[in-house]
């Protein structure tokens, strides 16, 4: 039997999961909500942030912080070049050309990460403490992780909300052909939006990076599951997708401690499936 | 004209093994059998794929049909012409699992392509996490059967039995898309595809429809799975269930074109024999460079052959623009 405690321990990690993860899913529905193209390869940009830091880290000896800034504007940089090498040449085919080049794209970051760096899994052995509190163990490395995520999404809300561009991206997530018709072009949102989206998988890397170790498939193990998130939440929907991430990170957590890590992500999966027939436009939007 | 190509390209098929290829006989027949299974799931996809319904959870019916023909005859001894019905009938209670919702309640578009990525993660997390019997991330070795019973057990030391078998399911699978092609119920599906709302308000029973090719597409994706198992004898989560495998059957239709017949028989060909060729390139040198071109060349098919090899025909699914009136739609209810 597992005694409670470390259900709520279990529980705990969660919710600290869940800030990463929001993170990643925010950045790949603001991207939907903008574009309207789902990127299969989000967390694979991530796995190459977090071999960019690695690596700043261990062999040009920068101090995780600044790696990770680099990591940031690295990705971002990723993003932009995503947006304008892959998705910008193939913007007026059918969605399903669009979904499948961000797929290939998958394949091609999987395979050359394994090609320059092998399948080893490396990890930064930071070696943070372990804090205590009331009997609980909390990881130092997932609160920070957890506080800078948090940090970043009401930056994020705020730039949505009180900038001029950030405006201009909601107006064209709400209403692409109202925006054409005032005399704006996208293409400048599309680019600025593809370069926040790849920011925020930048950030995402290096607070991944102090929790886990880092491997080619890396994305196989995250990526999914920030799809589903998404989808729960709404695409395009930035609220949605914040609830949800919390919903999944707990079920994870959670199933993980009671049954295995795989049947967590069955179970949180199985919910997936279930509230999708509840509420198919996001689990904040109620059926009339 | 027609018939008499359709001929000349089966009677090759059909000579093919016995074409002299000295020592590379073997390897030749074992890259046409891939081809040949392949193109079956590919064909099945696009039974689908065509009006609209993109899955990116076939994976989850292949390793479902793979895995069942497998277990049972490896714990019970089921010969695998009664574990293929059995395969077959998972396979449908699945896809009405997913499907039955996803219809009934409008998830369609981007919705309904998430929603059975999911359920091919599932699947593939389910197979690893039943460890104890399903072998896990290592895989499961079909049980040998003796040479009394090899016609039974479906297990064959003769690569050419295995050809055939594969032609035949192939030339199958092409026979189920022909009828689709035919039948009355395509232009209600096209119809669907279009618009959904308009499709129901001329009386096409629009969840029943749609049910109706997914099970079909389905049931044909698991015998896939099940020819799969029996020729490579062998099943593992990573290679018969879970997205990677869901979008290389994607890759393969689209490449091909999703509209025309021999459509993902083409892509299944283009793209096995370009993964081959690397594979053989490279060999054991520089690892992970031969799946790097691959990935490559996938993106460079995708944005300069949009349509499809034998495309043309890439009317349907353009929705760009506005959103679709569809998915609006389901927003809304």
């Amino acid at each position: 039997m597992i005694g409670p405690i470390f259900l709520v321990e279990a529980a705990v990690n969660g919710v600290l999961l869940g800030g990463v993860l929001a993170l990643l899913a925010l950045g790949l529905n603001l991207i939907f909500g903008v574009v309207d193209i789902i990127w299969i390869a989000y967390v694979d940009l991530v796995m190459l942030g977090m071999y960019a830091v690695y690596f700043l880290v261990t062999a040009a000896g920068w101090p995780v912080w600044l790696a990770g800034l680099g990591g940031i504007g690295l990705v971002a940089l990723l993003g932009v070049l995503v947006h304008l090498l892959i998705i910008a040449p193939i913007l007026d085919t059918a969605p399903l050309n669009q979904l499948l080049a961000t797929g290939g794209l998958l394949f091609f970051l999987q395979s050359l990460a394994t090609f320059l760096w092998t399948t080893d899994h490396r990890s930064l052995r930071l070696a943070l403490p372990v804090l205590e509190v009331g009997g609980l163990f909390v990881s130092l490395a997932r609160l920070i992780a957890f506080a800078v995520a948090l940090v970043a999404l009401l930056g994020l809300y705020l730039f949505l909300t009180r900038t001029y561009m950030g405006t201009a991206m909601r107006a064209v997530a709400q209403d692409r052909e109202a925006m054409t018709l005032m005399g704006a072009s996208p293409a400048r949102v599309y680019l600025v939006t593809s370069a926040i989206g790849g920011a925020m998988a930048g950030l995402a890397s290096p607070l991944l990076l102090i929790q886990y170790s880092v491997h080619p498939h890396f994305g196989a193990q995250f990526g999914p599951l920030t799809f589903m998130i998404c989808v729960l939440g709404g695409l395009g929907d930035m609220i949605g997708a914040f609830v949800a991430s919390f919903i999944m990170s707990e079920i994870i957590s959670l199933g993980g401690v009671l049954l295995s890590t795989e049947m967590g992500y069955v179970i949180a999966f199985a919910v997936f499936i279930v509230l999708i027939f509840a509420r198919p436009g996001g689990i904040l939007i109620r059926r009339e | 004209m027609r018939r008499t190509v359709a001929l000349g390209l089966l009677t090759a098929l059909g000579a093919a093994p016995w074409v002299p290829m000295g020592g590379m006989r073997q390897y030749v027949l074992h890259v046409l059998i891939q081809i040949l299974i392949w193109s079956l799931i590919g064909t099945a996809w696009s039974l689908m794929g065509r009006f609209g319904l993109v899955s990116l959870g076939h994976g989850a019916f292949l390793g479902v049909g793979a895995y069942t023909t497998t277990l049972l005859w490896n714990f019970w001894g089921l010969p695998p012409w009664i574990g293929c019905l059995a395969a077959v009938a998972f396979a449908v209670l699945l896809a009405v699992a997913i499907g039955y919702p996803c219809f009934r309640f409008r998830v369609v578009g981007h919705y309904f392509a998430l929603a059975t990525l999911a359920l091919g993660e599932v699947i593939r997390l389910l197979i690893i996490a039943e460890r104890s019997w399903t072998g896990g991330s290592l895989g499961l070795t079909l049980r040998p059967a003796g040479p009394a019973s090899s016609l039974i057990a479906l297990q064959f030391r003769d690569k050419r039995v295995f050809y055939f078998g594969a032609l035949t399911l192939w030339l199958l699978g092409l026979a189920v898309w022909t009828r689709v092609d035919r039948g009355v119920a395509r232009p209600a599906l096209e119809a669907i595809g279009e618009d959904e709302t308009a499709a129901a308000s001329v009386g096409i029973p629009v969840t029943r429809c749609k049910l109706g090719i997914t099970v079909l597409s389905a049931a044909l994706t698991a015998v896939g799975g099940v020819a799969y198992a029996q020729y490579i004898s062998y099943v593992n989560p990573e290679t018969l269930a879970g997205i990677d495998v869901s979008l290389r059957i994607v890759f393969a239709a689209v490449l091909g074109g999703m509209f025309s017949l021999l459509g993902p028989t083409v892509g299944s060909a283009l793209t096995i024999s370009l993964a081959e060729l690397l594979r053989v390139a490279f060999g054991l040198r520089l690892i992970g460079m031969a799946e790097t071109i691959y990935g490559l060349l996938l993106i460079l098919f995708i944005i300069f052959l949009p349509a499809g090899i034998c495309g043309g025909a890439g009317r349907a699914f353009e929705r760009r623009g506005p959103r679709p009136a569809a998915a609006t739609a389901t927003r809304r209810s």
